[in-house]
């Protein structure tokens, strides 16, 4: 059995979940799927609809080019197999905000195929997420239900946007390993600017399929490929938040659990997170309408792919996460934990390279990933916008190094740093806050504690752990500016331990 | 294939056509013509064939990103039964 799978204890034995996930991200383009009406957010109701978006009659959709290389640069940086034949669909249902009354989308024949994702754990080990496939549809329009106690109010800025529907196989085992699957999956959509990973937005959000098995069944589906071994799914409707997404599965599966273990059986159906109970619950309102009855869209001919232009997207692909990763650890030494956290958003990274150059690149990791990013997070922003410039981290690094200051030292710089008080160097000379080396100075302040401690003097000399103590009081009596090196070293001789 | 009144009463459904309980029968009978016609295709010998989804042997045109339509709520809501503050007004939809 996998040790990364979590046993849930029940009454009648041990039960394992089985996750598997659809992720709709939002193509960042500047107009529709299939129409020249903008996209973006917080413009004015049906603002940004055309008459193509609101389904009137004799309007035909006409493909964005753009959005059709947003989808293949995603599948490539999926690892992903480009089809370079794909077709569009008509998937069919009625809501009021989807005036067509069918969405498009793509059924059998997706623009991408079957990927790899490569997904770390949040102890550092990494596992693979398979990706079924990628598809172009339309995103539907939002209703509002709570403007009038009688009506629902639409607005169809939203309708015809752009979305990549991306469907993992069941991989996941855990609540965690799920909710750090989106993670990665947005990271590397971030890195390839094919969408902006706003989940607050709803630009980035999850179906999540949750199925219960006893121990040994998930071993054997995934060598026969048999579904029949795992337990009946549920799929929870457009999950938003990491948070949510690990809470509703937790949720989901406990249910699952209790309905076996009373002899029931779960019936496959689509479900509705709600975050303010922590519980799903069953959306029946479209179970009888899950008959889409797709079939092609006659308003579209197929998409055929030129592969020399695939070739020519590929070419245009940033270095991805994984690359990155690796490269930030051969090329800086750095741990696989300081290479992960820098390569979280590309930005950071940057930064992280621009200040390390010619630095003690793990301690520049470490003024980075450590204190500048919790500073940033407080504050709510990010390293694109860090008041600080990477040159003040390289300067505050390069002063430990030449030991103007020590590390100890270099936090409270650092603060005042942060404070807006100036560049480092400035900010050490100002406060006086230059590292003793000199040793006649620490000498004498070793000295004048001998003296004041007679007693104490003597009794380290049979316990020296009590060494500490007189490391504390010096650094104390030069406002922790002594060399602690030096200071210890020093003591060490002029008290006689070893 | 047979389409039985069942049948018809959940594609009537499906598509949202009110449809009354004395017509499905008839309707079922309709369609079984309809459908018995059709399958006279099967007849033809399509091994080897790949699906035909369009008739028009050319690539499918795309247009450059760009915005050009939009910006108009009042024309886009004109034809709604009933509109407030340019959004479209139905009937509570209960979820």
């Amino acid at each position: 059995m996998n040790e990364n799978t979590k046993v849930i204890k029940g009454r009648t034995g041990d039960w394992e979940m089985v996750l598997g996930l659809e992720v709709h991200a939002q193509v960042a383009s500047k107009s529709k799927l299939f129409s020249g009406a903008a996209v973006g957010f917080g413009a004015g109701p049906n603002e940004q609809v055309s008459l193509v978006d609101a389904a009137m009659p004799g309007m035909l959709p006409v493909l964005n080019r753009f959005c059709v290389e947003q989808a293949v640069k995603t599948g490539l940086g999926l690892r992903a197999q480009i089809n370079l034949k794909s077709r569009f669909d008509r998937k069919n249902y009625f809501y009021p905000d989807l005036p067509q009354g069918y969405q498009i989308s793509q059924f059998d024949q997706p623009i991408v195929g079957e990927g790899v994702v490569s997904v770390e754990r949040d102890d550092g080990t990494t596992f693979d997420v398979r990706i079924e496939r990628l598809h172009l549809e339309q995103d539907a329009g939002k209703s509002l239900h709570d403007q009038d106690p009688n009506a629902t109010y639409v607005d169809l800025n939203r309708a015809g946007t752009a979305l990549m529907e991306i469907v993992s196989k069941p991989d996941m085992r855990t609540s965690e390993e799920a909710a750090a699957y989106v993670k990665k999956l947005r990271t590397i959509l971030v890195y390839l600017g094919t969408c902006d990973g706003d989940m607050e937005k709803g630009n980035l959000r999850a179906d999540v399929n949750v199925s219960v098995c006893r121990p040994g069944d998930y071993e054997k589906f995934r060598a026969t490929g048999d579904f029949k071994h795992l337990g009946t799914r549920c799929e929870i409707k457009n999950v938003n938040s990491y948070r949510y997404i690990q809470q509703a599965i937790e949720y989901e599966a406990r249910r699952q659990i209790e309905i076996l273990e009373d002899g029931g059986k779960v019936d496959q159906e689509t479900r509705l997170f709600d975050p303010t109970k922590g519980e799903t619950r069953s959306m029946r309102s479209k179970e009888e309408a899950h008959d889409y009855r797709y079939f092609p869209d006659p308003d579209l001919l197929p998409l055929v792919l030129d592969p020399a232009w695939v070739k020519s997207i590929e070419e245009t692909l940033p270095e991805l996460p994984d690359a990155k990763k690796a490269r930030l650890q051969s090329q800086y030494g750095l741990s696989a934990y300081d290479a992960g956290v820098l390569i979280i958003d590309a930005d950071r990274a940057d930064y992280f390279e621009a200040a390390a150059k010619g630095r003690d690149a793990k301690l520049v990791a470490n003024w980075v990933t450590n204190e500048l990013l919790a500073k940033l997070s407080a504050a709510g922003t990010e390293f694109t916008n860090s008041p600080l410039p990477h040159t003040d981290i390289a300067q505050l690094v390069e002063l430990i190094e030449n030991g103007t200051i020590s590390s100890k030292i270099a936090k409270e710089v650092f603060e005042h740093m942060w404070a807006g008080e100036g560049r480092p160097a400035e900010i050490v000379e100002k406060r006086g806050l230059v590292q003793i080396n000199d040793t006649g100075a620490i000498e004498k302040a070793i000295d004048d504690l001998i003296a004041g401690n007679p007693d104490k003097a003597e009794a380290v000399k049979d316990k020296p752990q009590a060494l500490g103590w007189f490391v504390g009081q010096v650094m104390k009596a030069t406002g922790g500016k002594a060399n602690p090196g030096t200071v210890n070293e020093l003591l060490r001789k002029k008290l006689g331990v070893e | 294939m047979a389409i039985d009144a069942a049948t018809v009463r959940k594609v009537a459904r499906l598509a949202r056509i009110a449809t009354p309980e004395e017509r499905l029968e008839p309707l079922a009978q309709e369609l079984n013509g309809i459908m018995t016609w059709i399958e006279q295709l099967a007849e033809v010998d399509t091994d080897g064939c790949e699906p035909l989804t369009s008739v028009v042997a050319a690539g499918l045109p795309l247009r450059e990103d760009v915005v050009t339509m939009g910006g108009d709520p009042a024309r886009v809501t004109s034809n709604a039964p009933k509109s407030i503050n340019n959004f479209f007004v139905v009937p509570k939809v209960v979820e």
